[in-house]
């Protein structure tokens, strides 16, 4: 399932909706990123986050779909904030459920590697006084790598 | 044709999105992108460095080398930062 919001998310409410009424799943991986208040030496004040609204949501299928091709997966959530947010503010959340915990672990690595590379998504972070959009890192990339085949 | 421009790349055309009709024979998104940069210095400024622009045809992921050919629509962009 993927969802792309202003609107906060609750870990909890999340992961027990995701698990309701279901006796399958044995193993629930979890990874929520949230807004840091400095980011390369310099303070970040609030950051904005912009996307591409259509692809964004068909980027994010074909990821989730991707890991449901390479991994036993019994239910797997992406949440995605976009607009303005302040440090401390959740940004995203990947839930990845499985009957064992080693497919749950590596398809939540997966799922947010990818993400980090291939989702239509931009920060821009403003903090005294200036703002910027932030650069995309090589070790992005690299931890994307891994996963080729 | 829709274009759309998205971060540090709408900032530099100026706009969000556009409707064009490029020239016959552009073929794919490298000649897209020489067309667009004879439209002004916001276009050049934009595409100046083309190791730093993403592109998207129709929604997914493309490159330099894309065919455009039949597409309702070309994105424009940096790499991508979310998560």
């Amino acid at each position: 399932m993927i969802r792309v919001q202003t609107d906060d998310f609750d870990i909890g409410a999340e992961v027990a909706a995701l698990t309701d009424g279901r006796t399958d799943i044995g193993a629930v991986v979890t990874f929520s990123g949230l807004v840091r208040d400095a980011s390369a030496g310099a303070r970040v004040t609030s950051m904005e986050l912009e996307h591409y609204p259509g692809m964004t949501e068909k980027e994010l299928a074909r990821i989730e779909a991707e890991a449901h091709d390479r991994w036993p997966l019994q239910a797997t959530l992406i949440v995605h904030r976009v607009g303005k947010l302040t440090p401390g503010d959740n940004i995203v959340l990947v839930v990845a459920a499985s009957a064992h915990r080693e497919a749950a672990f590596e398809a939540a690595s997966f799922l947010m590697d990818y993400l980090k590379t291939r989702a239509p998504f931009w920060k821009r972070e403003e903090g005294e006084g200036t703002a910027h959009w932030v650069d995309a890192r090589a070790s992005d990339d690299k931890a994307a790598t891994r996963w080729k085949r | 044709m829709k274009l759309l421009y998205f971060a540090w790349v709408k900032q530099k055309t100026g706009m969000g999105e556009e409707d064009v009709v490029p020239p016959a024979g552009t073929g794919n998104v490298h000649q897209l992108i020489a067309w667009l940069k004879t439209r002004g210095e916001g276009y050049e400024a934009a595409f100046a460095d083309l190791g730093v622009i993403r592109c998207a045809v129709d929604q997914e992921h493309g490159d330099l080398d894309t065919p455009i050919a039949g597409a309702s629509e070309v994105a424009f962009f940096p790499p991508v930062t979310g998560g």
